[in-house]
């Protein structure tokens, strides 16, 4: 038994045909682990899966060897950030980051502070207020991470957080995300296309390549 | 190379609609505000019209909405066996004439539920659920399913997720939905008409009562102008709720993914679906049962009394209505294409005014088709211009119904037509005409085609406008069969009922015929 995440042999169809086949993968309580792998190989189908989103045709979920298959996405405890923000477009800033503090129960006052620790971690302290159609891409993504960090998850999936952004941006806001982690102890999986990305964010390199039943990890 | 100068086509709507659309209703008006108009408002009798019609209104879109909501959840986002044939279940009563509506309802329900409340909401209900689904349905396919993903991994249960992300963003299409089933059935007319009683009517069904039986047309115009009144607070207050709660957001141009129902939830609304659709079908089987039996038997009776002429002298055969509604309607079609397709050119050619022409048209639809009818009634039935012995005046009231449908369906593939090909006409020595002639033209044939099929159903299925202005002599099928089910005895219901099946075949034919064209794939081999 393995402390912190492990993923066995899980592989998903989508309509008859297979979208992940049969792949491991351990993350440790405190590591950060780079995603690598051509697109359509099925990154995002995995941390779908470990997300609790998508249910896997085979293969397990575990977390500190207990089994997730039965525990739904909302009580997983395991963040996500989307490739495109996917912020709520009803709530402002504020609204966003408090979503999951509200869904905790979290006291109204109590979530107001934390919103603005939140949004001060991640360089846009003063913007709850704003709209969040007026965001700059970057300006989205740093919310789309306060709001998946809010809800204090034991495990962080980006889903190539930064691939809309210039190479600039991207290589800023990965430093700065994998500092962020490393200082909050929250172990991540984050997917990239980029090799260099996944050097910079992550502590250990995993990659996916296509195998005789669709992806496998090499 | 500009397009051909708009005015070679605003001329002809213009006029058109100027005539037979806005003279009637300025005399709508000012017979309505007279003296003698106004003192039906002094009457008890109106405000309780009034009322019901309101309160019908408002409990008919609630439930409508009630049981609309699982069925377009079902129909758009689960995937289960069979979804297109219960998609196509819960659609069909929109298509259906309202009078067919009505007097299947007049078979379907017991004698002590005819006139009553509950028979007029339930029949709003089967005819209105086809608007929710839709409406709702269509803004659900294209709702990114990520906000609710976002929401789960944030910690929200699915209570949580329906409340705080689905429902916030859902709202605005529900209120969209909301207010075109209140406008629908609180200007419901043929249903009104079949299935109500003496407490239980509508401003419609009094205006034509005040019109046909107690010729009190001043009262009957004041009602129009409080209808036209209800119609524009209803639209004005919906348009204000519906900018405070609208969202900005972008839909997915992709369909969201369907899923197949796991859940408890989702088994439970998939069931609730299935049951609406089949009790959608027992209204157009009993309606069938009834033209079929006679006395404790089955028989072709009815059928064979279609054939025969009626008792009274002014009665022509049941069948002859087949040839009077299929003229009308060739005529209503022939107008409604050609006028509604001169607009749809002017509006997409003009660059100024645009949106006024466009607005303008459109009145006729938020218009009642009963306000229409009784415009042209008091307009054209007296001299000079007393059109009411001449039978066109049918056909341009329900073209006025049709020609809104018509340019909804020509106006966007104009506007989609790429500027580039007429300046490479004009480059060829095309002059202007030529060139809308053998550029525009040939893509608009299509649309025009699918306009056609619409106004053809709009046509033969109109009873609001036509039941003023159809002669006694010629009445069309929906006007022959609320004659029907006004008079009592088995004979009359089971001939309304036969006739029923024979409107709603020739409607059909007409809708398929049109949906072929809109998706020639689906037709040819």
């Amino acid at each position: 038994m393995s402390a912190g995440l492990a993923v066995d042999g899980a592989a998903v169809s989508l309509g008859g045909r297979r979208v992940l086949g049969g792949v491991d993968l351990r993350v440790g309580p405190t590591e950060s682990v780079a995603l690598l792998g051509p697109s359509g190989i099925g990154k995002s189908t995995l941390l779908r899966v470990i997300a609790g989103l998508v249910r896997p045709d085979a293969g397990t979920v575990t977390w500190d060897g207990a089994d997730l298959a039965d525990v739904p996405a909302h009580r997983r405890r395991i963040g996500l950030v989307f490739q495109d923000a996917v912020l709520f477009p009803h709530r402002d800033v504020a609204g966003n980051v408090a979503y999951g503090l509200e869904a905790a129960g979290v006291p109204a006052a109590e979530r107001r502070s934390e919103v603005a620790r939140l949004l001060g971690l991640v360089d846009l302290a003063g913007y709850e207020d704003r709209d969040v159609h007026t965001l700059s891409g970057g300006q989205a993504q740093r919310v789309a991470l306060a709001r998946a960090l809010a809800p204090r998850p034991r495990l962080l999936l980006l889903d190539e957080p930064f691939g809309a952004l210039d190479r600039d941006l991207r290589e800023r806001l990965g430093a700065e995300v994998r500092d962020l982690l490393r200082a909050q102890g929250i172990p991540a999986v984050h997917v990239t296309h980029d090799d260099q990305e996944a050097a910079l964010v992550a502590d250990r390199v995993v990659t996916l390549v296509a195998g005789p039943v669709g992806a496998t990890v090499a | 190379m500009q397009p051909p100068p708009a005015w070679w086509f605003a001329a002809l709507p213009v006029v058109f609609v100027g005539v037979f659309f806005a003279w009637p209703l300025v005399n709508v008006l000012h017979r309505g505000l007279s003296q003698e108009g106004l003192d039906v408002l002094r009457s008890s009798a109106t405000w309780r019209v009034v009322r019901f019609t309101t309160v019908q209104a408002l409990l008919s879109t609630a439930l409508t909405v009630a049981l609309g909501l699982p069925a377009a959840y079902a129909v758009h986002r689960l995937d289960f066996r069979g979804r297109r044939l219960v998609m196509s279940l819960l659609t069909v009563p929109f298509v259906l004439p309202t009078i067919v509506v009505g007097a299947a309802f007049r078979a379907l329900l017991p004698a002590s539920a005819q006139g009553t409340l509950v028979a007029i909401v339930v029949a709003h209900v089967f005819f209105n659920l086809a608007v929710v689904v839709r409406v709702v349905g269509g803004f659900w396919t294209h709702l990114d399913d990520r906000w609710e993903q976002a929401a789960r991994t944030l910690g929200a249960g699915p209570v949580t997720v329906w409340r705080t992300v689905t429902w916030s963003l859902l709202r605005p299409a529900v209120l969209a939905a909301s207010a075109l089933v209140f406008l629908f059935t609180f200007t419901s007319f043929g249903v009104v008409l079949v299935l109500g009683g003496p407490t239980t009517t509508t401003l419609e069904v009094e205006i034509y009562r005040r019109t046909v039986q107690l010729f009190d047309l001043p009262g009957a115009a004041t009602l129009c102008v409080l209808q036209i009144l209800a119609v524009l607070l209803v639209l004005v207050v919906a348009g204000r709720l519906q900018r405070r709660l609208t969202v900005t957001q972008r839909l997915t141009r992709a369909r969201a993914a369907t899923h197949p129902p796991r859940s408890g939830t989702d088994r439970a609304v998939l069931g609730v679906t299935l049951v609406e659709s089949l009790l959608v079908a027992l209204p157009l089987l009993a309606l069938l049962s009834q033209s079929l039996r006679v006395g404790d038997h089955w028989g072709l009776d009815w059928w064979r009394a279609l054939g025969t002429t009626g008792t009274t002298t002014r009665d022509i055969a049941a069948w002859d209505s087949v040839r009077v509604s299929v003229t009308y309607a060739v005529a209503a079609v022939a107008i409604a294409v050609v006028v509604g397709g001169a607009a749809s050119c002017a509006i997409a050619y003009t660059r100024r005014g645009s949106a006024l022409l466009d607005t303008g048209l459109m009145l006729p639809l938020g218009t009642s088709a009963v306000t229409v009818g009784f415009g042209l009634l008091i307009t054209f039935a007296v001299a000079p211009v007393d059109l009411r012995g001449s039978w066109v005046i049918v056909p341009i009231g329900q073209a006025l119904v049709a020609i809104p449908l018509v340019v909804r369906t020509v106006l966007p593939v104009l506007r989609s037509l790429d500027p580039r090909l007429r300046e490479v006409a004009a480059t060829l020595g095309s002059s202007p005409a030529r060139t809308w002639r053998t550029i525009d033209l040939p893509s608009l044939s299509r649309a025009l085609g699918v306009g056609a099929g619409f106004a053809a159903a709009v046509s033969l299925g109109e009873f609001g406008a036509t039941s003023f202005l159809a002669r006694s002599d010629a009445p069309t099928l929906p006007v022959q069969i609320g004659r029907l089910l006004a008079r009592p005895g088995e004979a009359n219901s089971g001939q309304a009922a036969a006739l029923s099946v024979v409107l709603v075949v020739v409607t059909a034919l007409a809708v398929l015929a049109t949906e072929k064209l809109r998706h020639p794939a689906a037709g040819s081999l």
